[in-house]
């Protein structure tokens, strides 16, 4: 009995003597002299508006084992409530560089962002809120007596993305302008694409044969630019088509694809002066599921023996089911994609395949329309511009420069 | 005519394709409530246009079989599969059209254990076709061939605990591969893409590339 009181009393004194040397520490850790400083609540700029920042000056005393919490509340005088725990050797102001940029000097600054909704559901944002912080080692807690405000407002242009509007104003500039010059100065060298040379090829051997041609869009929707690009090569497609008058059958997976490929089928034979030999059915929708529609269109390759396939378009796990079918018909095959996950698929099974960028060119080089061909020329010179700030950028950065590194950062 | 099937969908365009554009860099909540809005739209649009996909497929499916073209058969599985699918899903478990849709419905069941699965199936061909076209590609008979065969057996055996058995040096040889070569070649299509993409949008947006809409310039 006198053992167990006795290891109770030294548990006690430890406890307590524990508590209180903590206490002790951060009172003389952090005293007036060693609060806080700087302590600054702002509204979190190039946001929608709803969060607030809180910036204060990071303190000697700052150590892996001592947080910082960061209380809100709707009136000065409280009641406060928990909005945000930090380390207080985490959190700074250097690790948000899309608000405070990339100086070396932000590491002085402790940052905390405080999402309002996240913490007071339901709350009007627009109104002012007050903070004030706490120190915490162990089970100690330091709250400080300094009350700060700030009120969230939405923002009209993120700063964050200026780089990124600068690169896009510049380049449409540059696409612009070579557009107008292109039909100014006709007459533009373009490098072959044998994919696209091998076009009228494929289309002429279909029509020998007696046997259709498929075009198969990707499985994107019509907002996807991939899709746009593929619809604008199918229009030249099916102009040729008609006027070889063989048989077109495009299949897709998206209703709102289907409508615009077949106006834009029927506008092609419109074009090339054969209305009567467009047939709705044969542009259709035969799944708006990827392996059904792979089904589906397999189907329609070993069943209808296909003389060309056209695989154009941003293609998933259904590239290689198709285009080795395909193979196994023995049709000849021409493939784009800008999904360089499926390159391989295609270059291992396909007669020809467009990669990357020469999907978007198609369009332009099976036109020859000097307006469409410009754009490929600032296409190139962007290009050229990004592979020189990736040369210099790579040896500034290895010599300790990042400015090109950061001036390049997207947030 | 010509004012309704080009006129009006190229200002369309180019307005909403500039204030969409102009959209990303402001992050103000009215602008955050305009893309909601479009993309609403564009919902609404979606679901409209599963009425002219579905009438598309009946027909296609209904005139195979009125004509007796080659497997015409399968199109009766059509009908059948939609055929049960619909009736399913407006029964709800008996709760009806109206109500919300019932967890763990019959609907449900036959979408798990058949829909899933015979998508699974046609999945797992893929491994039997890509042996076969790995066959076809990687017969040493070009440089480039050759080079694909020996980056392709690094890789495969590098990925597996026997390529490790047979050199500690072919894992790390797959990964560099990977992470050098194959990324940067990677990267370069990309750069390529995004601004072939751009491009094709302002041309898209100025009305300059307008084969989308139908028909010549």
């Amino acid at each position: 009995m006198r053992l167990i009181v006795s290891l109770l009393c030294v548990f006690i004194t430890v406890v307590f003597h524990g508590t209180g040397a903590m206490a002790q520490y951060l009172e003389q850790e952090f005293t007036e002299s060693t609060l806080p400083e700087e302590l600054r609540a702002f509204d979190v700029p190039d946001d929608a508006g709803g969060s607030i920042g809180l910036s204060w000056k990071a303190s000697p005393a700052d150590s892996p084992d001592v947080s910082y919490i960061v209380y809100v509340s709707t009136s000065e005088n409280g009641p406060w409530q928990e909005a945000a725990r930090i380390t207080s050797t985490t959190g700074y102001k250097s690790d948000a560089p899309q608000y405070f940029g990339f100086r070396k000097k932000q590491r002085n600054h402790h940052f905390v962002e405080i999402q309002l909704q996240k913490i007071l559901p339901g709350s009007n944002v627009e109104k002012p809120y007050y903070f004030k912080l706490a120190v915490v080692k162990g089970d100690s807690v330091k709250e400080f007596d300094e009350v700060v405000s700030a009120r969230a407002k939405g923002n009209w242009f993120n700063m964050s993305k200026l780089n990124n509007l600068i690169i896009m104003v510049v380049f449409s500039a540059l696409v612009l302008y070579f557009i107008s010059h292109a039909r100014r100065h006709p007459g533009m060298f373009l490098r072959k694409i044998s994919g696209l040379e091998a076009v009228d090829e494929a289309l002429g051997r279909a029509t020998e044969m007696g046997r259709p041609v498929l075009f198969v869009h990707g499985l994107t929707p019509i907002g996807s630019i991939s899709t746009l690009a593929a619809i604008n090569i199918l229009s030249r497609i099916a102009t040729r088509v008609a006027e070889y008058d063989t048989v077109l059958k495009v299949v897709n997976n998206d209703p709102i694809v289907m409508t615009v490929s077949q106006e834009v089928v029927k506008e092609s034979y419109l074009e090339a002066g054969r209305p009567d030999a467009y047939n709705q059915d044969n542009v259709v929708m035969v799944a708006s599921e990827q392996f059904p529609y792979v089904v589906a269109v397999a189907g329609i390759m070993t069943r209808e023996k296909t003389a060309a396939n056209f695989f154009i378009g941003f293609f998933y796990a259904e590239s290689l089911l198709l285009a080795e079918t395909g193979a196994t018909t023995g049709a000849i095959q021409v493939a784009a994609t800008d999904s360089y996950t499926q390159l391989p698929f295609f270059i291992t099974t396909c007669d020809y395949t467009l990669m990357g960028e020469e999907l978007y060119a198609a369009s332009a080089y099976l036109s020859r329309e000097p307006m469409l061909l410009g754009s490929l020329r600032a296409q190139d010179i962007g290009k050229a511009v990004v592979i020189g700030a990736i040369f210099f950028g790579t040896i500034l950065s290895s010599s300790g420069i990042n400015f090109i590194t950061q001036l390049f950062t997207g947030f | 005519m010509t004012f309704l099937r080009r006129t009006i969908p190229l200002a369309i365009c180019f307005v909403l394709g500039i204030t969409i554009a102009f959209q990303y860099y402001v992050p103000n909540q009215h602008s955050s409530a305009f893309l909601e809005l479009m993309t609403r739209w564009d919902k609404i649009i979606a679901g409209f246009a599963v009425f002219i996909g579905a009438y598309s497929l009946f027909h296609l499916h209904f005139s195979r079989i009125k004509f007796k073209a080659a497997g015409w058969g399968y199109s009766i599985f059509v009908f059948i599969g939609a055929g049960i699918m619909l009736f399913f899903g407006f029964y709800n478990e008996g709760e009806g059209l109206l109500a919300d849709k019932q967890e763990g419905s019959m609907f449900d069941w036959l979408y798990i254990y058949v829909q899933v699965p015979a998508g699974a199936t046609i999945f797992s061909i893929l491994a039997f076709f890509m042996a076969s076209a790995a066959y076809r590609t990687f017969r040493a008979r070009t440089v480039e061939s050759a080079l694909l065969l020996v980056a392709a057996i690094i890789v495969m055996l590098g990925r597996v605990p026997l390529g490790a058995l047979i050199s500690p040096y072919l894992p790390l040889a797959a990964d560099w591969i990977m992470s050098v070569p194959n990324l940067a070649a990677k990267r370069g299509i990309l750069l390529g893409v995004s601004l072939g993409a751009i491009a094709t949008s302002i041309k898209i947006i100025f009305g300059i590339e307008r084969q989308y809409l139908g028909g010549g310039d």
